[in-house]
């Protein structure tokens, strides 16, 4: 059914892309008048698909657009699959893309056919952690014990994470230079794979958001010694019996030297949009941010709101492409 | 016992008037969606997540199992009819379930298929249900080097039973592996095969391929030969299902040991496409009648079928308390437990016990639906061998391009299921078997990633195979399955010298 919908969407696409060229139709206020496409740089079931479809559910809740929309998850190629299927819709900004830095690390590691300026930014919506989990029955009590441990071990000891060259494998390295020590990266398919790995006791430490372990802390299989973060997170429910996420130290307090690492949830729109359209979907996203729907998903997944549009949104990508610019350098990774 | 109880208390929560009525309609849009090559299982279910949303989570989970059960059962209704596996996990069916219905045995064929699917997933829900607690520590001792020793078992057990030429095998095998590679290599990160070239960034999907060699390949082959479908004699014979109903327990043997295969590879997890695999290639080997496979024997539908669905089942425990998806549906499910508000891990057995019991006892009365209703479609699908093949045969090829179209939605893929067609023609033709290129192509891209990945923690040690009892097992084990062939035939030669002197004494 939303199939046919999403065919039509396209062929409507095709149509109006014409006369959307227009200058008339960059001036003054957008509107959505068709179905609209919000496309997922992951696969089902990924941090990203839970996040576009928070926001769908939001929207659909508190009737914040006019028409329906439908979520397409093109997720291959670490995501460069819905990157390339929005690139291909200029101007047509009844297609939303949902990502994360992915936007412009991937092509910074990666043969792929864009470029992050292709894309007009929205905004950032929120921010997710990364912390440093060991298996629950670990001998290692706090990330200092696990870094000396680290540092003697020979063998180096495994650390796990999602995907090549991305966030986990980025801050591994990060963590190998500010601390001085040496790991064996092992890239799993997803943080959920990596941290069934780790409660297994196959891999020593992996570098998951907290949503993608609480389970199994709660179940006591891993724990998190350590929150990549300027200070604990804020004071919230208990997750365990006896322990909060704003119990774990930060790493910088621990002998690791990151003040902050976390990422972004973003959404941008195809090329060739209009500043006029790039406001109504600000405007949507602001819209979002307030309901009930996004602040429970927030509280669940431990993430942290920070609407960030605009310049600062510009800045940060370019902050971000500068500091990764010299670990991906140092690693080889770089490609472009 | 602790667990009996809970499970009763489920069965009080998934046997109101509301889900079973979800479970009828799960079962039935399931079997519609299992039905269509390419829209398989994991299609479906995503396309209802979005309803879900504002359910309650025993009523969502109720809905979306049962939507995949009746996937896997409408999966192999096409197999069988044309040849076609509706699902990747059918595809074994189709070795001996099209000669079936060749031979004008559609209806038998059908009830076999279903009959011992429900049986494997009956017994995929008993071991859930009895033993949910060591399953899930079990699980959690598969490292990489334990999922790629399963991994071999299931390519060896099913490969090395070799019928035809052991050249044209090879040659199928490599193609598949060769296909798994496209797109980008997940331990590297680094683009492969794709030549630059945007749509081989997803990769050759594995359900395009099914769909061109076997559901296009099919009917190029069927239009070369004259446009008489092979379908022969089949009037609606519900005596047929009947008969068949009864001589069903004569198969238990084979049954079991589909059920078992089935429910190892759920859990561990290597899916229910190599389980299915991995069971024919068993059933195959230790049959009196393994000769006879490949021509329509029961056997052979049985025991893909029954590994299939007691897979599909048993992959639902270390999804609920490991999070780790055992399918391609399981992954989807996942997702939806997550916007639930569900975590999955051990805690949700004692947090929501009412949302894990009412899901299992949901599984014991959904496949009992389905079986029910799926069982009565046989006459109807039977009949659709008796329209001819100028209606039949564009409709086929019709649902054979939606099917492709629908994978991702690129233009792409239907020229790549063409020119699969092409080539599943050719190896017809050129009787270069098919399915070592599909195992391979299922089976070799997890395969490749687990081999990896043990090859970085062991630091490039191939003992890592052997490191513990529990890998070390499972990789003799494959590799006596391999070997077993050649030492059989040996053994034999070596009887028939002994025999001959004893003669000559």
């Amino acid at each position: 059914m939303s199939r046919r919908s999403f065919t039509r969407a396209a062929l409507a696409a095709a149509v109006l892309t014409l006369p959307g060229a227009l200058p008339a139709a960059a001036q003054g206020e957008w509107r959505p008048t068709r179905p609209i496409e919000f496309v997922v740089t992951s696969g089902a079931g990924g941090g990203t698909d839970v996040f576009a479809r928070t926001v769908q559910g939001a929207i659909t809740k508190h009737n914040l657009v006019p028409t329906s929309i439908i979520v397409t998850n093109k997720g291959a190629g670490s995501g460069a699959e819905g990157f390339v299927y929005a690139r291909g819709a200029q101007g047509d900004a009844h297609k939303v893309v949902f990502a994360t830095n992915n936007t412009w690390l991937l092509p910074m590691v990666s043969r792929v056919a864009f470029k992050a300026e292709d894309f007009r930014p929205v905004a950032i919506l929120a921010f997710d952690e990364f912390m440093l989990w060991v298996k629950y029955d670990s001998p290692h009590r706090t990330a200092a014990d696990f870094l000396a441990a680290a540092r003697s071990a020979n063998p180096p000891l495994k650390m796990g994470g999602s995907q090549p060259k991305d966030t986990d494998q980025t801050l591994t390295s990060l963590i190998q230079r500010a601390a001085n020590v040496r790991f064996t990266y092992v890239p799993f398919r997803g943080g959920g794979e990596a941290g069934t790995q780790l409660a297994g006791g196959h891999i020593d430490a992996n570098t998951n958001n907290p949503s993608e372990s609480i389970g199994g802390w709660r179940g006591s299989q891993v724990r998190p010694v350590c929150v990549f973060r300027r200070e604990p997170m804020a004071r919230g429910e208990l997750v365990t019996q006896t322990q909060g996420w704003h119990d774990i130290p930060t790493c910088s307090s621990q002998g690791i030297p990151i003040e902050e690492f976390s990422m972004p949830r973003t959404t941008f729109l195809p090329p060739g949009t209009t500043p006029a359209q790039q406001a109504y979907w600000v405007d949507v996203m602001r819209r979002v941010v307030e309901t009930p729907e996004w602040k429970d998903y927030i509280t669940r997944t431990s993430q942290s709101t920070r609407f960030t549009t605009g310049d600062a949104f510009s800045e940060h990508i370019r902050k971000d492409v500068e500091a990764s610019r010299e670990i991906f350098q140092a690693e080889g990774w770089l490609v472009n | 016992m602790g667990n009996l109880d809970a499970l009763l208390q489920g069965f009080a929560i998934a046997l109101t008037f509301e889900h079973i009525l979800l479970m009828i309609l799960g079962v039935l849009l399931g079997i519609l969606v299992g039905v269509l090559p390419g829209l398989g299982a994991p299609n479906g279910v995503t396309l209802l997540l979005p309803i879900t949303f504002s359910m309650d989570p025993v009523s969502a989970i109720i809905l979306l199992t049962s939507t995949y059960w009746g996937a896997l059962f409408g999966g192999s209704t096409t197999s069988i009819l044309f040849n076609i596996p509706g699902e990747p996990s059918s595809v074994a069916t189709t070795f001996d379930g099209y000669p079936m219905a060749r031979d004008g045995r559609a209806s038998e064929a059908l009830t076999f298929a279903f009959m011992s699917a429900g049986f494997g997933a009956l017994l995929g829900v008993v071991v859930i249900t009895l033993l949910s607690g060591f399953v899930t520590s079990f699980a959690l001792k598969f490292g990489p080097a334990e999922y790629f020793a399963v991994y071999l078992l299931a390519f060896c057990s099913f490969i090395a039973f070799g019928s035809g030429s052991p050249l044209k095998t090879i040659v199928s095998i490599a193609l598949g592996f060769g296909f798994a590679t496209v797109g980008m290599d997940s331990v590297s990160g680094a683009m492969r095969l794709t030549f630059d070239f945007n749509d081989l960034i997803r990769g050759i999907s594995f359900l395009v391929v099914v769909i061109g060699l076997f559901g296009i390949g099919e009917m190029l082959l069927t239009l070369e030969e004259g446009l008489e479908f092979k379908g022969a004699d089949a009037r609606l014979r519900p005596r047929a299902v009947l008969a068949a109903i009864r001589r069903l327990p004569r198969y238990w043997v084979t049954m079991l040991r589909g059920s078992a295969v089935g429910i190892w590879m759920g859990i561990t997890p290597g899916g229910p496409t190599a389980a299915s695999f991995m069971s024919y290639g068993l059933a195959k080997r230790m049959s009196k009648r393994g000769a006879h496979f490949g021509k329509g024997e029961p056997e052979g539908v049985i025991a893909p079928e029954t590994a299939d669905h007691s897979a599909g089942t048993a992959a639902m425990l270390p999804m609920l308390a490991l999070g780790i998806p055992g399918s391609a549906t399981a992954a989807v499910m996942l997702g939806g437990l997550m916007i639930w508000g569900l975590n999955p891990g051990p805690m949700l057995f004692v947090e929501r016990a009412d949302f894990v019991w009412g899901m299992i006892a949901s599984m014991y009365v959904g496949n009992v639906v389905g079986v029910i209703l799926v069982l009565a479609t046989v006459p109807l699908f039977a009949a659709m061998l008796s329209v001819p093949f100028t209606i039949i045969g564009p409709i086929i090829v019709t649902v054979c391009i939606v099917g492709a179209w629908t994978v991702a939605g690129a233009p792409f893929d239907l020229w790549l299921a063409v020119v699969f067609g092409i080539a599943g023609w050719a190896m017809k033709k050129l009787e270069y078997p098919i399915a070592p290129l599909i195992l391979a192509m299922v089976i070799g891209d997890r395969a490749e990633d687990a081999f990896r990945q043990s090859m970085i923690m062991s630091q490039g040690s191939i003992t890592v195979l052997w490191s513990n009892a529990l890998v070390g097992t499972i990789s003799t084990l494959a590799l006596l399955l391999l070997a077993s062939p050649f030492v059989t035939a040996w053994i034999t030669s070596m009887r028939a010298r002994k025999a001959l002197h004893a003669a000559r004494e």
